[in-house]
């Protein structure tokens, strides 16, 4: 399969942690000038197969030939110095030094050997933002500039280093639609300029949009290597998953009753002081999904953190189901009727060195039957995690498996059960998908609009558009801590990713 | 108890750099039993390592000296010289309450017994999350108030006064690990600066009651910087020796009973489930609506409860007063970090390591250790380096799990081959 034009092969790599075989005989080929995507769910092995060719992890079975050449990785810098480059999903990045002092860091180019040469190392930044059309300023600050700039920030760093395999994982997760757009430009001048690109993504429409070619990776092997010419989404997604999977969520029309979350001119400041949510009001009927869109950072967390009772608002009110419940520390707010699905399952969500069962009861176990004057009825729990957990479809363990022992989707699924379980009147479901995969994810969406036929008030925050907008009734726009724009069911993409970006709020301005 | 037998963990990510608080979970989890066992084996070899360099003696036989000198041996109805044929090898010594070696393992006892507490001590607080370095103090702040609740209350029957008196420590006890827990909870004062700095306030608030002119001091004892002993009904009760030779007192098996507490309150409460959810993941057990600060408070508390227990019970059972000596150079709650440690936090590890280290304690004693064989004044240090390295193998765990695992590695080709053939 190696052709003159192949730059970089890496043939039968295997790669084997206690209990998973994280890459079986993995084959993979890039040649020179193209985007060659990398697909597949989480847990496929494509981060592994990455970090073996990165010099992370030294693979138990296989060769790496860059050009041609057999080599052996120890480190990253060895991959460094053969020319590859990889941008992480979280940018090692020093916030305070500015972009050029970021890019040669490490490799800084210097006067009699010892001190920094400032000026040779803005003259090669700018010339390599020229040479890529990237709109970059080396002075700038990294903390004063945004998500996708940094991104550049890293891309140039690779370039700086002279690499020309230049290897990006998941980039678009942090991205808004526009600024994914601005990425594949770069990408595509890139490979025009001759670098080669590895993209690692779980996303099938960027897939179908960027990639020259693709390869699919199940389970540690590799499925198969397709042009994108001829590629469907069905037909891959049915080659990462090994199955058919519904892509779309069939659901009726949602038959909104009282309302069950109200929010009333909310204000609440983040971490360092700062006013992340800037009176936000609004309300979630019982039996419709609201979506809250917006780009990572916009005062969504904060808004969450607000209504669970989790952080202090400064002013505003907060209700569920017609109680006031502004103020109260989280035991109670979940006790008056919330359910929450946060953010991040395995930090907050779950504790994963708990069984199962101890899991399911975090907040009952206070209560009959669960405990009565301090005592805990172990047998309780277990017994009731076990109805739970089969309602739930949890595979891989019951009540007394560890949570950590657990796939990502069915470790979503425990914190599912514990949520939608106690037959709240209001669940929050903040990220609820992310990182899991597409059969995961169809689970997820089912099991969210089943609670909205029950009757639930349903507040969904997801950076994911299409999610938003295949679950929701209403959509809200989120931007610096505002409401900038509300949409019925049928709203695209493009739309929203624009109002996100604040474009809508800036034209009102001026 | 909370013993869980588990593989070791899949490999983390090599780019994180592991907090303190994860590698000694991760040490809790991994390998078993396994792995103490294993650091004590090593500090053990390493120990002997020292002798044998350091004064050119045979490590065997100091630590067959010491061995005896802990009474341990009493235990077992037989002695077997190994080196005689049979049938001279093997004598029949029975239970003789009245032999030296009956006295050196009452001594280990009372020595035993503190150390589970200030073990437990250790071990409820990390459960919780924290690091609770102030048993020391906490204990001298128990070993105080017993004392004056021993001199008070003289008229009151026995076993009431015992109890008062217990109590007292106790919650005094409880008080002064609470201070941390409360700061902890209120400010985010990182509780291993805290205690350190209550161990210190302890130990000269002691030094100050106790000292020359002291409120406390024995007026009558002039050249002493030592308290009044405690009243004759404020003693506890021995079971086992002669009193007047300080025999073993019950509060060995208050200690013990503690260990059922410690394991039951963590385990079958709703108070342990709590201090476990905020041990594990303080900010999901936020999440699920626990309040974190209260448990922080609560776990030191009750971590200094066990310890100030600690400082009651040896006074109550055989020191009878508390002298600047013991108040400026008291070491037990320390070595409970190294008693938890080893003993993984569960409460059967907590009392085989108390055990140990308080076997080597006596053991190395001036009394107890055989001086032709090996200077008692350098074995206590030899005690000093087993435990210090006990610590430094916990704190390398990576390394014991790392050996742990390259043996799992090694027999793992051997069965394939056995299935290809």
């Amino acid at each position: 399969m190696a052709d003159e034009r192949t730059v970089l092969e890496l043939r039968g790599i295997t790669k084997q942690f206690p209990g998973v075989l994280a890459n079986d005989h993995v084959d993979f080929e890039l040649r020179r000038g193209e985007v060659h995507a990398l697909l597949g769910e989480n847990g496929a092995g494509k981060s592994t197969l990455m970090n073996i060719l990165y010099g992370l992890y030294q693979p138990d079975e296989g060769q790496i030939l860059v050009k041609g050449e057999p080599v052996r990785f120890h480190s990253p810098k060895d991959a460094i110095n053969r020319g590859i480059g990889m941008v992480h999903q979280h940018f090692m990045l020093i916030p305070v030094m500015t972009v050029a002092e970021n890019i040669v860091l490490a490799n800084e180019p210097t006067r009699a050997g010892l001190l920094l040469d400032t000026d040779a190392a803005d003259r090669r930044v700018r010339e390599l933002s020229r040479t890529f059309n990237f709109a970059i300023d080396p002075d700038a600050r990294v903390e004063s500039i945004t998500v996708g700039q940094q991104q550049r920030v890293e891309i140039l760093k690779a370039l700086y280093r002279n690499a020309d395999i230049v290897i990006l994982d998941e980039p678009t997760a942090v991205l808004t639609p526009q600024e994914a757009n601005e990425l594949f430009e770069i990408l595509k001048t890139l490979t025009r300029e001759g670098m080669s690109v590895i993209f690692i993504t779980h996303k099938l429409n960027e897939v179908l949009e960027i990639a020259d070619r693709i390869t699919v990776v199940r389970r540690g092997k590799r499925i198969d290597t397709v042009d994108r010419q001829g590629a469907t989404e069905e037909g891959l997604a049915r080659m990462m998953v090994g199955r058919e999977v519904l892509l779309r969520v069939d659901k009726p029309a949602s038959d909104p009753g009282d309302p069950m979350l109200t929010v009333d001119d909310l204000h609440v400041y983040d971490d360092r002081g700062l006013e992340a949510v800037r009176g936000v009001s609004f309300e979630v009927r019982g039996g419709e999904i609201v979506g809250i869109a917006g780009v990572d950072g916009n005062g969504q967390t904060e808004l969450i953190d607000a209504i669970t009772g989790l952080r202090k608002a400064a002013s505003g009110r907060v209700s569920i189901a017609g109680r006031d419940v502004t103020g109260a520390a989280p035991g109670t707010v979940l006790d008056r009727g919330l359910g929450h699905i946060p953010e991040d399952r395995q930090r907050r969500g779950l504790v994963l060195e708990f069984s199962l069962a101890e899991n399911v009861a975090l907040h009952d176990y206070d209560r009959p039957p669960d405990s009565r004057w301090g005592w805990l009825f172990p047998r309780q729990l277990i017994r009731r995690a076990r109805e739970l957990l089969a309602q739930f479809d949890v595979r891989g363990g019951g009540p007394q498996t560890r949570a950590s022992a657990l796939s990502g989707g069915n470790q979503q699924k425990v914190v599912l059960a514990r949520e939608i379980g106690r037959e709240p009147s209001v669940l929050i479901a903040a990220q609820p998908t992310r990182g899991l995969d597409v059969g995961a994810i169809e689970f997820v969406h089912r099991r969210l609009v089943e609670a909205r036929d029950n009757g639930k008030a349903v507040l969904l925050v997801s950076l994911e558009l299409d999610e938003i907008i295949s679950l929701s009734d209403r959509t809200l726009v989120f931007y610096e801590g505002e409401i900038v724009a509300e949409h019925g069911p049928d709203v695209s993409e493009d739309q929203l990713g624009i109002e996100m970006t604040g474009a809508g709020r800036q034209e009102a301005v001026a | 108890m909370s013993e869980r037998a588990s593989a070791p963990p899949p490999a983390s990510d090599p780019n994180t750099v592991p907090s303190v608080a994860a590698r000694l979970a991760l040490y809790q989890r991994a390998g078993g039993v396994i792995t103490p066992l294993l650091t004590a084996l090593i500090a053990f070899l390493i120990g002997g390592l020292v002798v044998l360099a350091t004064t050119g003696k045979d490590p065997i036989k100091t630590y067959k000296a010491i061995f005896k000198g802990t009474g341990l041996s009493w235990l077992s109805p037989v002695s077997i010289h190994w080196h005689l044929f049979y049938p001279a090898s093997i004598h029949w010594t029975g239970w003789d309450t009245t032999s030296p070696t009956a006295l050196n393992l009452q001594q280990t006892l009372i020595v035993v017994t503190p150390l589970i507490l200030t073990g437990l001590a250790v071990a409820f607080a990390f459960r919780c999350g924290l690091f609770n370095i102030g048993g020391n103090g906490q204990y001298t702040v128990g070993a105080i108030v017993a004392v004056q609740f021993g001199i008070w209350f003289a008229g009151l029957p026995g076993p009431l006064h015992v109890i008062v008196a217990m109590l007292a420590a106790t919650l005094a006890g409880a008080a002064w690990g609470g201070i941390a827990g409360f700061l902890k909870a209120t400010t985010g004062a990182h509780e291993v600066i805290t205690t350190i700095m209550l161990n210190w306030i302890a130990l000269w608030v002691g030094s100050y009651l106790v000292g020359f002119n002291g409120p406390m001091q024995d007026p009558r004892a002039v050249s002493a910087p030592v308290t009044r002993p405690i009243a004759d009904s404020a003693h506890l009760h021995v079971f086992w020796g002669n009193p007047l030779l300080q025999g073993l007192h019950i509060g060995f098996f208050i200690a013990v009973a503690m260990l059922f507490v410690y394991s039951i309150l963590l385990n079958r409460t709703t108070l342990g489930y709590e201090v476990r959810a905020v041990g594990f993941n303080a900010e999901a057990a936020r999440y699920g609506g626990i309040s974190v600060g209260r448990n922080f408070f609560l776990a030191m508390a009750i971590s200094g409860a066990f310890a100030g227990l600690a400082g009651s019970i040896d006074i109550l059972g055989w020191e009878f007063n508390l002298d600047l000596t013991v108040v400026q150079t008291v070491q037990v709650g320390f070595i409970g970090i190294a008693v938890a440690l080893l003993g993984r936090n569960s409460a059967i590890g907590i009392f085989f390591s108390a055990l140990l280290f308080g076997a080597l304690l006596t053991g190395t004693s001036t009394r107890n250790l055989d001086p032709s064989v090996f200077q008692p004044q350098l074995a206590g240090n030899l005690t000093r380096i087993i435990q210090g390295l006990v610590v430094l193998f916990v704190g390398a765990d990576l390394l014991i799990i790392y050996l742990w695992q390259a043996r799992k590695k090694l027999r793992l080709p051997q069965r394939k081959t056995a299935e290809q053939a």
